[in-house]
């Protein structure tokens, strides 16, 4: 089997201001690997950049072997929660067959059967009594869900979801963690931002720690050491930030 | 006036049947594709798209005589109205692209420096020999009266397209305004999507040059959306709902405006549009403002006599059978008024029964049951902030309070599962705060 995502030598810049510096990683299949840093240490920007969302500077990244745009159905995307305005018109149940948008194909209206499936990805995330909630009067936790269920529905191989802990109920996260257990069984290969260190090692079997770097890859247990962590939390690598805000500035010379 | 009402009404002219019609597909292709751009938030882009318009329509008309158009051609100065139409929108993309400003600045700065060169060129053609100018103004402010049968051909046609292209592509424009990034990622074409979008609206924008004109296309764009957003929170049904608004408006606007000569149908039509918006603010059956008062009112009412009921539970636990007046007044910050009134209606709706002399009261049997499944609610709800929630003692009572009314069937469920063994009896548990040391 093919390595879901290969990332190598992966730049991306915002204006100039480089927030992900030479990031090299590979993610093992049927695992559930974790993005672990502090705030501002480019977990989002990998997985969008990865995903093409926003434009790396340079670097090479594979999907099983293949750039995105031929295994795009293999793979599903979960983004931020609050990265969408959920006083939108539409019910969970909508939201969720948005997932099957790509499979039922230009013009075509969605139908009984999409939403029946749409029903079927919304009860395997605890939903079902929610299907025709309008989706602002969700909790948040819920909402966490229904983008869950949007990519359960896409049956893809590889998921890859920003930060699907943050701030939710007990009873969301142990939806999240029984799915991410039945996804692994079923031989899918899940990826998460994560934030919270005290529950890395529990939840996930890889992980990968960043801090505008990689700073160390591989087992759960073998990567959190205190050495690694310092690594990644503490004090960021003064030459690096200062160099980065002086490439920034305007009539600095860029790479071609 | 009267029989101008009656010639409208009854389509007696063909002129005015085509006018109306076209008005009425325009009102429903507008609505639709504001629909969208209103949920895209871009609703400030339609307005600059209008004003940006006239600086084309201005130098189409100087140049059609060299290049041997007549200069009154609907078609020909709709040319130039979308050249400098797309022209008006590219720009806000490269200002935002090569400065630092954010949207609404380059929006304000396209839309005035557009306009102003429209308004220069168009004092110039007016000090023109020939006074030809006139036709010109009438796509300013919006004339439907003068459309030719051409014209109002064109008005037709165009609005179906943006209705039918609206029509075929709704799951995908959803997909687009919900979630872009999601939707790049599940690999639909959304920069084309996007642009095809914004072509919509500016043939709506075109198309509406004649009947509203120019300044005010954007109120067609946004009002009958944002009006049909109080009727429902399905975007099938408020797309619907905000055609047909916008269908509406257009028709009474021109209808209104044959009536009273004079005043300029795009004025109308807007006005039209508001009066939409307003009946819907006050009268939606979703968010509107009365629907809204009614159920708070509902629920202000249900709150008070949950809490009546509650308290006269409490006092019969503490072993008075019949409860006075006297004792539930002290038991919460209540005047004795609203105490009355809602014993009285607590008796007439069969829970409560007075003693004959009417000083006391207690609770009869389906009172009684009602009575215990509140205090059951509040007290399960206060022993799960006391031992989950880590609530200080002093304040469970008053935190229960604000949940206690809306816990229902499944939330109750939840908590019997959390908690102990005995709550989970069905039973009314003690008070919580009594066992405190």
């Amino acid at each position: 089997m093919s390595c879901p995502l290969e990332i190598r030598s992966l730049h991306v810049a915002y204006e100039r201001k480089m927030v992900l510096w030479d990031a090299d990683l590979s993610i093992r299949p049927g695992r559930a690997t974790a993005i672990v840093g502090p705030n501002g240490a480019g977990k989002s920007t990998l997985l969008k950049a990865a995903l093409g969302l926003i434009p790396s500077a340079s670097g090479e990244v594979l999907f099983f072997g293949e750039p995105l745009g031929r295994v795009r159905s293999r793979v599903a995307y979960v983004p931020q929660r609050e990265s969408v305005d959920w006083d939108f018109p539409v019910s969970a149940r909508d939201v969720v067959a948005m997932g099957l948008y790509k499979k039922i194909g230009w013009f075509l209206p969605v139908r009984a059967r999409h939403r029946r499936m749409a029903d079927e990805a919304l009860a395997d995330v605890g939903l079902a009594d929610f299907a025709g909630r309008q989706i602002s009067q969700l909790s948040g936790g819920q909402q966490q869900r229904v983008f869950l269920a949007r990519a359960l529905a896409q049956k893809a191989d590889l998921y890859l979801m920003d930060e699907p802990f943050a701030s939710v109920d007990a009873a969301t996260e142990q939806a999240i963690l029984a799915l991410l257990k039945r996804l692994k069984n079923q031989g899918g290969t899940v990826v998460c931002v994560h934030h919270d260190l005290d529950t890395v090692a529990e939840y996930f079997d890889d992980v990968i720690l960043l801090n505008m770097r990689v700073v160390a890859r591989g087992p759960a247990a073998k990567v959190l050491t205190p050495e690694n962590l310092r690594k990644t939390y503490g004090a960021r690598l003064t030459l690096l930030d200062e160099a980065v805000v002086d490439l920034a500035r305007p009539g600095v010379p860029r790479e071609s | 006036m009267m029989e101008s009402l009656w010639r409208v009404i009854f389509l007696q002219d063909y002129n005015t049947r085509v006018v109306l019609a076209g008005a009425c597909v325009f009102g429903a292709a507008a609505g639709l594709a504001g629909t969208f751009l209103l949920l895209r938030k871009r609703s400030l882009l339609g307005d600059t798209l209008g004003h940006a318009t006239l600086p084309g329509i201005t130098l189409a008309f100087l140049m059609a005589g060299p290049l041997g158009f007549s200069p009154r051609s609907f078609l020909w100065l709709a040319v130039g109205a979308t050249i400098s139409g797309v022209a008006g929108m590219a720009s806000v993309l490269l200002i935002r692209k090569m400065s630092h400003l954010k949207d609404d600045a380059a929006l304000a700065i396209v839309l005035s420096v557009f306009f102003g060169a429209g308004i220069a060129m168009l004092s110039a053609i007016q000090q023109l020999p020939g006074g030809q100018a006139a036709g010109l103004e009438r796509l300013i402010y919006g004339n439907p009266a003068s459309m030719s049968a051409g014209d109002a051909w064109f008005v037709l046609l165009a609005s179906t397209l943006v209705a039918g292209v609206c029509g075929c592509l709704f799951k995908e424009f959803t997909l687009l305004c919900f979630d872009e990034s999601y939707a790049l990622t599940a690999g639909w074409a959304v920069k084309s999507l996007d642009a095809l979008l914004m072509g919509l609206v500016v043939l709506v924008t075109i198309v509406g040059l004649q009947t509203v004109g120019i300044l005010l296309v954007v109120a067609l764009l946004v009002i009958p959306p944002a009006a049909a957003r109080f009727w429902s929170d399905d975007l099938r049904v408020l797309a619907m709902v905000a055609a047909g608004g916008g269908a509406l408006s257009s028709v009474a606007g021109v209808v209104a405006s044959a009536i009273l000569p004079g005043l300029p149908t795009g004025a109308l039509i807007v006005l039209s549009a508001f009066l939409f918006f307003a009946a819907s603010l006050l009268a939606g059956t979703k968010r509107g403002l009365m629907v809204r008062y009614l159920i708070e009112r509902r629920a202000a009412r249900q709150l008070r006599r949950e809490h009546v009921l509650r308290a006269i539970f409490e006092c019969a636990e503490d072993g008075r059978s019949a409860v006075t007046l006297e004792e539930l007044v002290a038991k919460r910050p209540w005047t004795e008024g609203d105490l009355r009134a809602e014993i009285t209606s607590l008796a007439n709706a069969g829970l409560l029964t007075m003693s004959p002399s009417g000083s006391s009261f207690q609770l009869n049997g389906r009172g009684d049951s009602e009575a215990r499944r509140l205090v059951r609610n509040h007290r399960l709800w206060e022993i799960y902030l006391l031992n989950h929630a880590d609530v200080a003692p002093g304040r469970v009572d008053r935190d229960a309070d604000l949940i206690e009314h809306v816990l229902d069937r499944r939330l109750v469920d939840e908590l019997e599962d959390i908690l102990d063994a005995r709550a989970r009896e069905r039973l009314v548990p003690g008070n919580p705060e009594k066992n405190l040391p």
